[in-house]
């Protein structure tokens, strides 16, 4: 199967997550080039990796959620492909519309990294479905606008939707009833501002599970 | 109002000076020239001249540095030093000081000297994949600290974090001789195919020379002083000269760069750091003794209007200047502009060794390269200072009058023994997935994903003890690289090069030339004892505070390698039921020491000498303990002591109650055995079974074993001698307020 990881300008973590997707195993993956619009029926994940894009320089996420390629995204995942978008990956899915809510500067206005524990708040979804509800998680995180803010009617929706996957045990940055990764209402599309891909080897092993679900969702594993 | 200065106005002995060309300078330049050279060229010299470009006071002392090793691929002088090792990949490192910017401006001087360190290591074709940073603030009292402390992390965190380059460790001191001179030492490693490295050479007769990266502006051009003086002929000049730095086009021009090497397409590459476009060209046509001819008006600018003068010394950041075949040019550029970057031709390799430049149709500039590459040396004074005996006297008599406990709290009073934790978790430290351990370790640790299976890991740590260099600077010079070399040992990395970033005062005074060259001969005496070869480095002079030069504070980067497999010893009790143990002298000295300073509220004593033979030892002790695969963990013995040590390793631990009780072997010097800082002191911590293992292979390896107590879970400090209780206090209390001393600069 195939996993496409996007290369916008000013992305780091583009290798980080494409080389623990090849570690993982059962993925085949493909760097892609947002100015490109390629066809991407062929791909079963398309992963929006951490990073800068465009530095940061406009509210963060926004100038990439308009690149090219994004178009092509949004096609794929209406037709339910499967799409992660990791730290500044969720703040571009955020940007183009594809996830509800925003993600504003951290409380305390500085930039934190660091090993936390985050809950998963529902397995029913395709990137939970092998984890237990309530499990924690000790995963990194590094960033500095990464607050997710919703209104009031977004959040019940959310919530009726268990749209809400992980949550914060210790809120770093001040987001909204410490939620730290949520999904759209068909749970295709998944952001999230903890890194997976840098606790897949090392560190700690607990993103292998976020990875792990969705093979299974694939067939992959059985 | 003054005659209005062009380019190619000639020049006189009285603009020389202002241009900070001394006489001697000046004729000899216009001796070997054989004229007097235009306003352009003399603005090329008065650069190329000064003390940051030319190493003039400094150069002759780099002799003294040992630079070979069966790993050192390129020694000093070049972008960056590399490091075979092994498999086919080698490492390349450097620091660099970025001090007298980031007291100016310590937002952009700071993200700015991050930036200029990370261009040093991929301009040689290496990926930046691990960077330290080593900062010396000024005092809490003093009124701009924390604004400086603020800038300085924020720029650093801000330029790294975006680049992608994961901050792994550092070092950071207030002391008051920095309150009007922080130093910000930046220091970055590259990883790179040892068959794939790039040099900064102009080889290659009638190939192209080709500007990349962002546009030319004025900023960094000249004196502040010296441009209002001469130029100020309307507002345009209150423009600020501070240059400000982008990370995200840095990120672009490393990816396009890096791609471009990929495909074959550059030649020679040299980043436009220091005197931007006038050092990159002579030096590279420099080493490959050749010529160019450059078209000034090819340059992308800014803004219109831009004088020779201006284009040639423009500090503007991320730029880099590269020699490419002519048929390679259109590919290069298809390669930049897919990371929206400009390339533009700029001119081309010449036959014989002159360098010049044109201007709207007009010769600008025509200069032999040497004469301006091999700038006149100076052999400054050097004298050591009148008062070093009182400096070395150590009133022990009021010492022992001083209780315990009160020693005791001066430490614990220390804005030096603090947590970095505010400040470290600013920066990512683990982006590319590398980084292994925490940055409150001895030493970071990162893996080189790229060998693959072959998988090697690679630690490094920067130090420096400045109150130690000021006492005695050989000492001081000693102890960075015995400290670095410790501090890679107990994390079971074997120690294979070091960068220097070497900060000082003003070296017009001779009391800081003598200090200068005792540090090089303790950091070079140190390397030969340990064989460690000195790769890359940097001067900092003319760094004062109130007309009175700073400490010396020669910073030492050192890397080290693991090449086996097995678990990283820690740094913390990992349990609470563990025996401790000191390797090394009972006692240290306590001339130089964080307890002397704190309490006497001055720096006192001899520092006492680092025993290079018992250092080298007690790597291999280390190492054997490695190999014997006895489950430890080790923690050096620096600041503070002992008492400080056993701390660090309790506060660092996951248990909250855990707690140590000491028992101070009889007839021993209290102050020396707890405070003491002698170098090499280690703490180690093991499972009780294993001692007898333990005090085998130190007595093989030839350093002592003392067994000092254990730890448990009364989350106290007890220390106990000859049954009597002499100190016992709360560990989670100290803790509190080690994480808190620094609330000040950070929420």
């Amino acid at each position: 199967m195939k996993a496409g990881v996007i290369t916008f300008p000013g992305s780091n973590c583009d290798d980080d997550v494409s080389d623990s997707l090849k570690k993982l195993g059962g993925f085949e993956v493909e760097k892609l080039w947002h100015k490109d619009t390629p066809d991407l029926s062929s791909f079963s994940l398309i992963v929006l990796p951490g990073g800068f894009s465009y530095g940061d320089y406009l509210r963060c996420g926004a100038m990439a959620a308009r690149s090219p390629i994004m178009e092509k995204v949004r096609e794929f995942a209406d037709l339910g492909g499967y799409v992660i978008g990791i730290c500044n990956g969720f703040q571009i899915l955020c940007e183009s519309g594809l996830l509800p809510g925003a993600l504003a500067k951290n409380l305390n206005l500085n930039f934190i990294c660091k090993d936390l524990v985050v809950k998963v708040e529902t397995n029913e979804s395709p990137w939970t479905r092998s984890i237990q509800r309530g499990e924690p998680l000790s995963l990194p995180i590094a960033h500095g606008e990464g607050r997710f803010v919703i209104d009031d009617v977004g959040y019940q929706e959310m919530v009726k939707n268990s749209q809400v996957i992980l949550t914060y045990q210790e809120n770093p940055n001040g987001s909204i009833h410490n939620i730290a990764g949520i999904c759209n209402k068909t749970k295709n599309v998944f952001g999230l501002m903890p890194h997976p891909e840098r606790a897949s080897d090392l560190r700690s092993h607990d993103g292998l599970k976020i990875w792990n679900s969705l093979k299974t969702q694939l067939g992959l594993v059985t | 109002m003054s005659t209005r200065i062009v380019d190619t106005t000639p020049s006189t002995l009285e603009l020389a000076k202002l241009l900070g060309l001394s006489p001697t300078e000046y004729q000899h330049v216009c001796k070997n020239l054989e004229r007097v050279p235009n306003y352009a060229e003399l603005s090329i010299f008065s650069a190329m001249f000064s003390e940051h470009c030319s190493y003039k006071s400094s150069k002759k002392f780099f002799k003294r540095f040992p630079t070979q090793g069966k790993r050192v691929i390129q020694g000093p002088g070049e972008n960056a030093g590399i490091l075979d090792i092994g498999e086919g990949w080698a490492v390349a490192f450097k620091m660099e000081s970025h001090n007298h910017p980031s007291f100016i401006e310590p937002y952009q001087g700071a993200a700015t000297g991050m930036g200029g360190i990370l261009r040093d290591v991929f301009t040689m074709g290496a990926r930046p994949i691990a960077a330290m940073n080593a900062l010396c603030f000024g005092t809490l009292n003093y009124e701009r600290t924390p604004a400086i402390v603020k800038g300085v992390v924020k720029g650093i965190g801000d330029y790294g974090n975006c680049v992608g380059v994961p901050t792994v460790a550092g070092q950071t001191l207030f002391h008051p001789c920095y309150n009007l001179n922080p130093l910000v030492n930046a220091f970055t490693l590259g990883v790179v195919r040892s068959d794939e490295i790039y040099l900064g050479y102009a080889k290659g007769i009638g190939n192209a020379l080709v500007y990349v990266g962002a546009k030319t502006g004025r900023d960094g051009v000249h004196g502040a002083t010296m441009a209002s003086k001469e130029f100020s002929s309307d507002k345009e000049l209150e423009r600020p000269t501070v240059q400000v730095g982008d990370p995200f086009t840095e990120k672009l021009l490393l990816e396009a760069t890096l791609e471009a090497m990929k495909a074959g397409f550059i030649i020679g590459i040299q980043d436009m750091g220091a005197a931007g476009l006038t050092s990159s060209s002579f030096e590279m046509a420099h080493r490959a003794k050749t010529g160019l001819e450059i078209n000034l008006d090819k340059i992308p600018t800014r803004e219109p209007g831009m004088a020779a003068f201006e284009l040639l010394l423009s500090e503007s950041q991320e730029r880099m200047l590269l020699v490419t075949s002519l048929d390679k040019v259109e590919p290069l550029k298809t390669i930049y502009e897919k990371w929206d970057l400009h390339a533009e031709v700029i001119g081309c390799v010449t036959q014989g060794n002159r360098i010049k430049m044109t201007k709207a149709g007009t010769e600008v500039v025509d200069l032999p390269v040497d004469l301006v590459t091999e700038p006149l040396m100076v052999d400054r004074p050097s004298s050591p200072p009148v008062d070093l005996k009182q400096r070395w006297f150590l009133d022990r008599n009021r010492m022992l009058v001083a209780s315990l406990n009160s020693k005791f709290q001066s430490l614990m009073e220390e804005i030096n023994f603090s947590s970095p934790e505010k400040l470290i978790s600013q920066y990512d430290s683990m982006v590319g997935n590398r980084t292994l351990g925490s940055a409150q370790d001895d030493a970071a640790v990162i893996r080189v994903r790229e060998m693959g299976s072959k998988e090697i890991r690679l630690a490094m740590k920067a130090d420096c003890n400045p109150r130690v260099c000021w006492l005695w600077p050989r000492e001081g010079g000693r102890r960075a690289v015995a400290e670095c070399a410790i501090n890679l040992a107990v994390r079971g990395a074997e120690p294979i090069g070091i960068t220097d970033c070497l900060n000082f005062g003003s070296p017009e005074n001779p009391e800081v030339m003598w200090q200068f060259s005792e540090s090089i001969e303790g950091i070079s005496e140190t390397c030969e004892a340990l064989k460690i070869p000195v790769i890359s480095g940097n001067v900092s002079f003319y760094n004062d505070t109130d007309g009175k030069p700073i400490y010396p504070t020669p910073m030492i980067g050192m890397v080290g390698i693991i090449e086996d497999k097995l678990p990283l010893p820690k740094s913390h009790f990992y349990s609470t039921q563990l025996e401790i143990a000191l390797i090394g002298p009972i006692e240290g000295g306590l001339g130089g020491s964080l307890m002397a300073s704190s309490l006497f509220k001055r720096e006192c004593g001899q520092p006492e000498e680092t025993d290079l033979a018992l250092l080298e030892r007690m790597l291999k002790f280390l190492q054997r303990l490695r190999k014997k695969k006895i489950t430890h963990s080790a923690h050096d013995i620096s600041d503070g002591g002992l008492v400080c040590s056993l701390l660090e390793m309790a506060f660092h631990s996951p248990f909250e109650c855990a707690g140590v009780e000491l028992h101070i072997p009889e007839k021993t010097d209290l102050d020396r055995f707890l405070f003491g800082e002698t170098i090499p002191r280690i703490v180690i911590a093991y499972d009780s079974i294993e001692r007898g293992d333990l005090e085998n292979i130190a007595s093989q390896a030839g350093v002592s074993f003392t067994y000092l107590g254990q730890t448990n879970d009364t989350s106290l400090l007890m220390i106990r001698q000859g049954g009597a209780k002499i100190l016992e206090t709360k560990i989670p209390e100290l803790k509190t307020a080690w994480e808190h001393r620094w609330n000040k600069f950070f929420k």
